[in-house]
């Protein structure tokens, strides 16, 4: 681990126990089986896959919302499964979350102000007028007016409140931000300003993202490096660069295939298109997870669970990747 | 404009309770008894309000005067009922203001006997077996019924809401043992316990309110859980989370706000319970000491006097049956209002 580094996870892991009555044991679900990442600030970790392959668990997990089942997550170098609940608290502040949906991540009762104000009330000794200040000055830096402090978060577009979102999961100066999905909520207009409000503040505060997305589009145009996830395991981990121009994994390419293409020419070379459910996270496959989709797949891949290995400058966990 | 401005949505929600006519006369019906009853010394009192004699002023109403202050023989406290007094006051050619009903709820009601006394110019709706005057006794108990109610009601919500935001917003343990708890306490036999406790104790205005209060808070209990258990998982209470807010503050600032709605629907319905209650727990004996008046008493009375005095059961009844049914229409526009499938 380098010293710059601010997010190191470490194998992580989530189960949870599905009870099944209460003379049966309860069965083990996992979320999130086994991820590792390390992220430098300035630059952009994207987490790509599917509904339910583990991207919102993950994310709970990095802001400390909920607690890994396994595994290490580091931020600053100190461990965040640190028994000291001050420590936790001190960490928790350096790492914020900007959710989903707009709509629910303000609370309708409470004006703009008051919402950016709260964290400020509980983490910091500034008196009512700095708080103020902080927070006018916080609504200009996302492109919004000081004037909309008064007002209700229903007397706002999706696009204004996402930046209020953005607003105040940065009012505490965090090193780290996870955007779980911050732009699917949004008309396509209104994506490309908030993702470059995003990377423009990135820059500005030498932030860490975590960015969640299933829109593959938007994750080339903001990430550094790319981690793709299918039913809670990572299966392919590259830059960026590489990874949307060559693809190892069977899925990636996939994935990327089903991209909606204008071109007809482009089209019309692509790999068949993924068939069959994802497969319930209750009952994994044996061996490699995504064999019941993978054209390639053979018996090895039902015996045998493919790691995580170095090919190019990518991971992969494919038996067949070269 | 002034900071304090309604939300458009509390303005839809007013003008919906406006609309339940009903309901929004009801409430200002019971608004005025409640207020004309807070002022039942003034109304309903064996004092006089004011004595003008010999160039002096008495209020009796606020202050008490020996015999003697007023001219009279004895050291002891006047009895403005007593004909001496009457004699008294003519003789100095004194002004003597009484409120509109001459009697207080325990004034024995002398020259009307045999009791009870049938409706008459100075008794409006009679006297009970005791020789009081019922109307007093309305007024008075009517007083006692709604304080008693509302303070159970605040009492329990305060609590019951308490508790539901601890269950469902905690969740774990704390909600597994705190609902089995709730479960094994409502099953206790509250009147049983009523009976026995009142064997040992002569239960006052607030032994009865403790009372009723250990059983009366799981009420709402259950209601605010459910809303807690929902909005524990709404994105803006994640993200106060991830802000590092304590929990009492994310429960008291992001979580409560959404179990109020329920809360206050549920309010006038849970006051009707209280009251409904404490006037059966009179009715039985089992309620306010014997000192106190109540609706209760009265309709316990009116049980075996039903034939020969008929005023006196129908007057509580009507009381009774009034109240509570001010209260249900309270509640059923409160309900309206808060009801989001509603048109505007």
């Amino acid at each position: 681990m380098s010293a710059e580094t601010v997010l190191e996870a470490v194998d992580l892991r989530k189960t949870y126990q599905i009870p099944r009555g209460p003379f049966r044991k309860p069965r083990d679900l996992h979320a999130v089986n086994g991820v590792s990442f390390a992220l430098t600030p300035g630059r952009t970790l994207a987490i790509v896959g599917e509904s339910g392959c583990g991207k919102s668990t993950l994310a709970r997990q990095l802001t400390l919302i909920e607690s890994p089942s396994g595994g290490r997550l580091l931020i600053d170098g100190k461990d965040a499964g640190a028994p000291s609940k001050d420590e936790r608290k001190a960490l928790r502040r350096s790492v914020q979350m900007v959710f989903q949906n707009p709509y629910g991540s303000l609370n309708p009762r409470r004006t703009i102000g008051a919402a950016l104000a709260e964290p400020l009330i509980i983490n910091t000794d500034l008196d009512a007028k700095a708080r103020g200040e902080a927070v006018e000055a916080m609504l200009t830096k996302v492109g919004l007016r000081p004037e909309h402090a008064d007002r209700y978060p229903h007397m706002f577009s999706g696009g204004q409140r996402q930046r209020i979102a953005i607003a105040r999961a940065l009012m505490l100066r965090p090193r780290i931000l996870v955007a779980d999905e911050p732009v699917s909520a949004l008309d396509v207009s209104v994506q490309a300003q908030v993702l470059n409000l995003l990377m423009d503040l990135q820059e500005e505060m030498g932030l860490a993202m975590v960015f969640i997305s299933h829109d593959l589009g938007v994750v080339r145009f903001v990430a550094d490096e790319v981690l793709v996830m299918y039913l809670g395991l990572p299966v392919e981990q590259a830059p960026a660069a590489t990874l949307f121009g060559a693809p190892r994994h069977p899925y990636t390419k996939a994935l990327l295939a089903a991209r909606p293409q204008i071109d007809p020419d482009e089209r019309a070379g692509r790999p068949a298109p993924l068939s069959g459910e994802l497969p319930s996270p209750l009952n994994p496959p044996s061996g490699c997870v995504f064999r019941t989709r993978c054209p390639l797949a053979t018996d090895r891949c039902a015996a045998e669970r493919p790691a995580l290995r170095p090919v190019g400058d990518s991971l992969t966990a494919c038996h067949f990747a070269d | 404009m002034a900071r304090f401005q309604l939300t458009p949505l509390t303005r839809r929600r007013l003008a919906r309770f406006r609309a339940n006519r009903r309901g929004f006369w009801s409430l200002w019906i019971f608004l005025g008894l409640f207020g004309l009853s807070l002022f039942a010394e003034f109304i309903a009192n064996d004092r006089p309000l004011y004595i003008g004699m010999e160039g002096q002023a008495y209020f009796p109403v606020f202050q008490d005067y020996t015999e003697t202050e007023l001219g009279g023989d004895f050291d002891t406290p006047a009895d403005y009922t007593a004909p001496f007094m009457a004699d008294l006051f003519a003789e100095k050619g004194a002004t003597v203001i009484w409120p509109l009903i001459p009697f207080s709820w325990d004034t024995v009601v002398r020259d009307a006997a045999p009791y009870p006394a049938a409706p008459s110019a100075r008794n409006w709706l009679g006297t009970d077996n005791d020789g009081r005057d019922i109307t007093a006794t309305l007024i008075y108990g009517f007083r006692i019924s709604i304080l008693f109610g509302l303070a159970l009601t605040v009492a329990s919500s305060v609590i019951g809401v308490l508790a539901g935001l601890l269950q469902g917003y905690l969740g774990g343990l704390t909600d597994l043992f705190l609902q089995r708890f709730i479960e094994i306490w409502s099953g206790m036999p509250v009147l049983y316990l009523l009976i026995i406790l009142s064997a040992v104790i002569e239960p006052t205005f607030i032994w009865l309110l403790g009372i009723m209060l250990l059983f009366s808070w799981m009420e709402l209990v259950g209601l605010v859980r459910a809303e807690a258990l929902r909005a524990r998982n709404f994105d803006y209470v994640r993200a106060a989370k991830a802000l590092g807010l304590p929990s009492t503050r994310i429960m008291l600032r992001h979580v409560l706000p959404n179990t109020l709605v329920a809360t206050v629907t549920m309010m006038p319905f849970v006051m009707n319970g209280s009251i409904a209650t404490l006037t059966s727990l009179d009715y039985l004996r089992f309620g306010l000491e014997q000192s106190a008046p109540s609706l209760g008493k009265l309709l316990s009375q009116a049980k075996d006097l039903a034939v020969q005095a008929p005023w006196i059961p129908l007057s509580a009844f009507f009381t009774v049956a009034i109240l509570l049914s001010l209260l249900v229409f309270i509640g059923e526009a409160t309900r309206d209002a808060f009801d989001p499938r509603r048109g505007p």
